[in-house]
């Protein structure tokens, strides 16, 4: 009861503190989305220079974020920006390269042999071979490393409250320090449900983006 | 000894229930081959199953030996029955002295015991243990995981066999190899086993008698080569094919269809004597020539006989070919068509003439077989499972 | 990860220190950072700690459960527990710490419990879909054998599962790791002390303190699975052993 009150007076905030951390996580991975899917697709092309980059790519997310923000922090105030949104969004868009770049890799790496020949066959330039054959095949995988990456970093910018970042991660800061379990269950189902939301959401929009001849998307 | 008595099975499935197996009946003499052989659905992978318990039987029994396995606790069971699957089922995680010494390691057997029927199993096989103990089976061609495969269900050397189109998955060359080696193999084993298979031929090769199934019923079951000659029904006929009586060709030996009163001629005999005995025995077109050890090494022709002088060791024609009496009729139709002949002298193992094998002898032989389906008054052997189903 | 990678990473690696550290000295940093030596290495073991004693715990009690799952007379409990299990998987550590807080208060009883369970996650999914995906025919071939029930389990299923469920206990470890900072928050200990108490204070040298080793030991443990499952997994059925 107790609770419902104090989600019912806070829902402004609620809602504010959602959009927020709605806009941090969307922002951080669309930038990932625009650096990861091109260097994905680069790295088709040397086997070597792939392993190298997936292989920095897994070191990264391997390191906690809180450490990244440690570590990003006082890098970051030499410039004035030591505290708040822009180590999150750095951090999140830096955890969301593996799971891009490793899709969009795989993905454009496994496209049948055949078909790349078919497409050569008839004519069409390597740039036209990417566009109409090559990534419209690749997109459901691209999507499900996108998905993986928004689910994740959901998680990563609750973390990044307490770097100054705001999101929905703030209940949940102050509920620790107030020690007030009210608003310390409140953010942690807020934050839980949004990213189970999410990851619903994205499974439909990857199925709904698969090209209707393409049965099962990985 | 395999003897199944009624058995059936019967799937309970969403869309109802499923005979798989009616009323089973056969028995497999211990030492021999059992094919069962019909189109895919038709129930042969649920009656070999049904044997090791893999699927429970609906009803009916099984006895092994004369013993009735249903008293049998399941794993002793299948510890007495070996098991070889299409999909080969070698375990990844283990090498191939590891899979084939599974089930001794299994019966407790020491170390040096079963490293031992390891190596000697690997032999039996026609592969190198010293090359091949310590590998993986994703290491191995199929056609060697399949060899392994019928290795470790040898390992722990179970009367019974039951194998499920075990070279199914080889391809054509190196299938016939390896059934070559396992008929071998057989020979000196002497196992009882069932063995399912879809390919007629692959069935004729190996079998010593064929079960043929159809929508879970048997509807025949005899040795090969009455099969062939009496399919029962137009369902079997269809089956076995149009060109069966070619396929018996394989199942006969040349010793069974020779003639063994005939004429020869040896070196030192005139040509005068060549053409009387030519003559004698109504020969169109030549006579035999023998050396003196009774090995035939020409023929005399009617046209030389008539028209020259002198004696046969001059006036003769190398062989083009010779038949052995172990020869099947595959390989002596194939002799004849390939040298534009009909007929050949037939020798025994030492090279010795023993007869003559013609084309007419051997039309007639498959002839004479089918000439019975139309005179019902003859005595049919094998039919046990005639009556039965 | 090819032997030539790891050179080539471990030599970018060390430049990139040498350069930090020829930076660092010159700014005075590298004493004003041994001032925290004691507290890193007091805060280093009991991070440790709650590692080895969660990721354990979750190893522990994870591994059976996997195992029962797999069961067939556990068919239909299976399916609904994987779905929860997926949905499971998207919850944030954070928030599950939160809840593990709300309910148990204070201290390394509810840290331990709160990382225990996030890490419990991936790998039943792991050992269950691990044994499910052994093929039917290594089982049939297994039971056609003469191989109980158990055996089956232990000399056919497990290890042809190995690969996947340890799979699963690198990214649970994973998890962990990336956790274990957290639990600082609600008092469980560990290097965050020094991270979060860096970033309230703003002592940027205090947060390199923590979050340095943090990062390393997050690598090492990494590592240190990796390892352990390359030669763990038998030979004939571990995919990044190359045949020969
Ligand atoms: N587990 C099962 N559940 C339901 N029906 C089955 C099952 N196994 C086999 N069947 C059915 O039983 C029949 C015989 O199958 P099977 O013995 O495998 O045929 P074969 O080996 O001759 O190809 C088929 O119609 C098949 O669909
Ligand atoms: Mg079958």
């Amino acid at each position: 009861m107790d609770l419902l009150n104090f989600t019912i007076d806070n829902l402004a905030l609620l809602g504010t503190l959602t959009m927020e951390h709605i806009s941090l996580v969307a922002l951080a991975v669309g930038l990932a989305i625009l650096t990861g899917v091109p260097i994905g697709i680069l790295i088709t092309q040397n086997e070597r220079i792939a392993k190298v980059v997936l292989y920095v790519a897994s070191i990264i997310i391997t390191i906690p974020s809180i450490a990244l923000f440690g570590l990003m922090i006082p890098l970051l105030s030499t410039i004035g920006h030591g505290i708040g949104y822009v180590p999150a969004v750095i951090t999140v868009l830096l955890y969301s390269q593996l799971p891009i770049i490793r899709n969009t890799y795989t993905a454009i790496h496994n496209v049948e042999p055949s078909l790349r020949e078919a497409a050569r066959g008839i004519g069409m330039t390597p740039f036209q071979r990417l566009k109409m054959v090559e990534i419209p095949l690749a997109i459901p995988v691209i999507m499900a490393g996108v998905r993986t990456a928004v689910v994740m970093n959901i998680g990563v910018m609750a973390i990044a409250a307490y770097i100054g970042a705001g999101g929905l991660g703030v209940f949940i800061s102050r509920g620790i320090s107030q020690s007030d379990p009210r608003q310390l269950i409140v953010g942690a189902i807020a934050v839980s449900l949004l990213a189970i939301i999410t990851d619903y959401g994205l499974i439909r929009l990857q199925k709904r983006l698969t090209p209707p001849g393409l049965t099962a998307a990985r | 000894m395999i003897k199944i008595d009624k058995l059936t099975k019967i799937f309970e499935t969403p869309n109802g229930p499923v005979t798989a197996a009616d009323h089973i009946e056969m028995e497999v003499p211990s030492g021999e081959i059992c094919v069962l052989l019909g189109p895919s659905g038709c129930g042969k992978t649920t009656t070999l199953k049904m044997v090791n318990r893999i699927i429970p039987a609906t009803s009916g029994k099984i006895y092994l030996g004369g013993e009735d396995t249903s008293g049998m606790d399941t794993v002793t069971l299948r510890r007495n029955i070996g098991y070889v699957i299409q999909q080969i089922g070698l375990f990844p995680n283990m090498t191939i002295s590891e899979n084939i010494a599974v089930v001794p390691k299994l019966l407790g057997w020491d170390k040096a015991r079963y490293m031992t029927r390891a190596k000697e199993l690997l032999e039996m096989v026609a592969l190198d243990p010293s090359i091949f103990l310590n590998r993986y089976p994703n290491e191995l061609s199929g056609g060697q995981q399949q060899r392994i495969g019928v290795a470790r269900a040898l390992a722990a050397d179970p009367p019974v066999m039951l194998m499920d189109e075990p070279f199914g998955a080889i391809d054509p060359i190196n299938r016939e190899v390896i059934q070559d080696e396992f008929l071998k193999m057989q020979q000196e084993l002497n196992k009882t086993i069932m063995f399912v298979s879809h390919d007629i031929d692959e069935a004729v090769k190996m079998a010593d008698r064929i079960a043929i199934f159809r929508d879970g019923h048997l509807v025949q079951y005899d040795t090969p080569d009455d099969l062939l000659a009496h399919p029962k029904d137009d369902f079997v006929k269809n089956f076995v094919g149009d060109d069966r009586a070619l396929k018996r060709l394989r199942l006969v030996t040349a010793e069974s269809v020779m003639q063994t009163t005939f004429a020869y001629v040896k070196p030192n005999d005139t040509l005068a004597e060549a053409l009387t005995k030519i003559d004698a025995y109504g020969y169109r077109d030549a006579v035999i020539l023998v050396n003196d050890l009774h090995q035939p090494i020409g023929y005399v022709p009617k046209a030389t006989a008539i028209n020259m002088k002198g004696y046969c060791g001059e006036h003769y024609v190398g062989l083009k070919t010779i038949a052995r009496t172990t020869d099947d009729l595959r390989k002596v139709a194939s002799k004849m068509f390939t040298h534009d002949i009909v007929w050949m002298p037939c020798v025994d193992e030492n090279g010795r003439l023993v007869g003559e094998v013609t084309q007419r002898g051997i039309t007639h032989y498959l002839g004479a077989t089918y000439q019975r389906d139309t005179s019902p008054s003859q005595p049919q052997p094998l039919h046990q499972a005639k009556e039965a189903s | 990860m090819t032997n030539q990678l790891k050179q080539t990473y471990y030599f970018v690696l060390l430049a990139c220190v040498f350069a930090l550290g020829v930076y660092l000295q010159g700014a005075g940093t590298i004493d004003d950072f041994l001032y925290y030596q004691e507290d890193i290495v007091y805060l280093t073991v009991q991070h440790i700690e709650l590692v080895l004693l969660s990721g354990g715990l979750a190893i522990l009690i994870a591994i059976p459960v996997g195992v029962l799952l797999s069961r067939p007379r556990f068919q239909k409990v299976a399916e609904s527990a994987m779905q929860v299990l997926n949905v499971g998987t998207t919850i944030p550590t954070l928030a599950i710490l939160a809840l593990a807080m709300s309910f148990l208060g204070i201290g390394t009883v509810p840290a331990v419990f709160g990382l225990t369970i996030a890490s419990l996650l991936p790998i039943v999914r792991n050992t269950y879909i691990g044994l499910k995906e052994v093929p039917a025919h290594l089982k049939e071939a297994a039971s056609g054998i003469g191989m109980t029930e158990l055996q089956m389990l232990f000399q056919v299923e497990i290890p042809n599962a190995l690969f996947v469920i340890f799979a699963g206990i690198r990214t649970a470890l994973a998890v962990n790791v990336g956790t274990v900072p957290l639990a600082f928050l609600i008092g469980g200990g560990g290097l965050g002390e020094l991270i979060f108490t860096g970033i309230d204070l703003d002592e940027p040298i205090m947060m390199l303190a923590g979050a340095i080793p943090t990062a390393m030991l997050a690598i090492a443990i990494d590592s240190v699975v990796g390892a352990v499952s390359y030669v763990t997994v038998p030979k004939g059925c571990n995919p990044i052993r190359a045949r020969q």
